[in-house]
């Protein structure tokens, strides 16, 4: 579940950045973070599978629910990390406005 | 268990060898024309620090979000040695050994997945220049 969640979100994240016209909201940043993390859960699920067999893929209702729960509060972090590089990067300069502000 | 280690160190690597890269390229426009990001920033748009810099954001981000899954997990700890399988020889053992196995895994997929990708870059980027003249 946390490699499904972080791949959904991987493939709208990108979709996000294919569409936009700009890149004042850094999608990228947020693509390579999504990306990489499903990539490597993907070794992860790889080694599941050959320790485990099928019965990789019928986990318990109690590791689906904590694994989805995993995956949404990866997905938080991951969006949070991203807020941060757009508000760092400031590219359409609201942040300094907001400081320069009297 | 501290796979995520191996990505993070690759990552490290190539974070080095891109800011190395960068400034020879930067020192070599800048000796060929005068003038730094100049022309052969339009005759090689895509530069081998560029590449290299979308590798190690894969492998940054793919360990940061690791290490918050062993967080989870609690195989990671704020205070030291920072990883539980440090505290006895046997989970350490453990631990090298899924290094050994899943760590490199995943740090070979990013990275085969990131070859895959400079290979299309390139590509699409041969196929624009060629397009204008047909």
């Amino acid at each position: 579940m946390t490699l499904l969640i972080t791949v959904f979100g991987a493939v709208a994240a990108t979709l996000a950045w294919y569409t936009r016209r700009d890149d004042t909201l850094h999608l990228g940043a947020l693509c390579f973070l999504l990306w990489g993390a499903a990539l490597m859960w993907l070794g992860d699920a790889i080694f599941g599978y050959l320790e485990e067999g099928a019965a990789y893929f019928t986990p318990s209702a109690a590791e689906m629910l904590n694994d989805s729960f995993l995956g949404l509060s990866v997905l938080a972090l991951a969006l949070v990390v991203w807020l941060v590089i757009v508000l760092v990067k400031d590219s359409r300069g609201r942040v300094r406005a907001a400081l320069l502000k009297k | 268990m501290a796979c995520f280690l191996v990505g993070a160190a690759e990552a490290a690597a190539v974070t080095v060898a891109a800011r190395a890269l960068e400034l020879r390229e930067q020192s070599h426009e800048a000796r060929l024309t005068g003038a730094p990001h100049s022309v052969s920033a339009e005759e090689n748009p895509l530069p081998w620090s560029r590449r290299l810099k979308w590798l190690a954001r894969l492998l940054w981000g793919g360990a940061l979000l690791l290490c918050f899954e062993h967080l989870w997990h609690g195989e990671v700890v704020p205070w030291f040695p920072f990883l539980t399988a440090a505290e006895n020889p046997a989970d350490m053992a453990e631990m090298l050994h899924e290094m050994a196995t899943v760590g490199v895994t995943m740090a070979v997929i990013v990275t085969f997945v990131w070859a895959m990708m400079v290979l299309a870059a390139t590509h699409i980027l041969r196929r624009s220049q060629r397009a204008p003249q047909r």
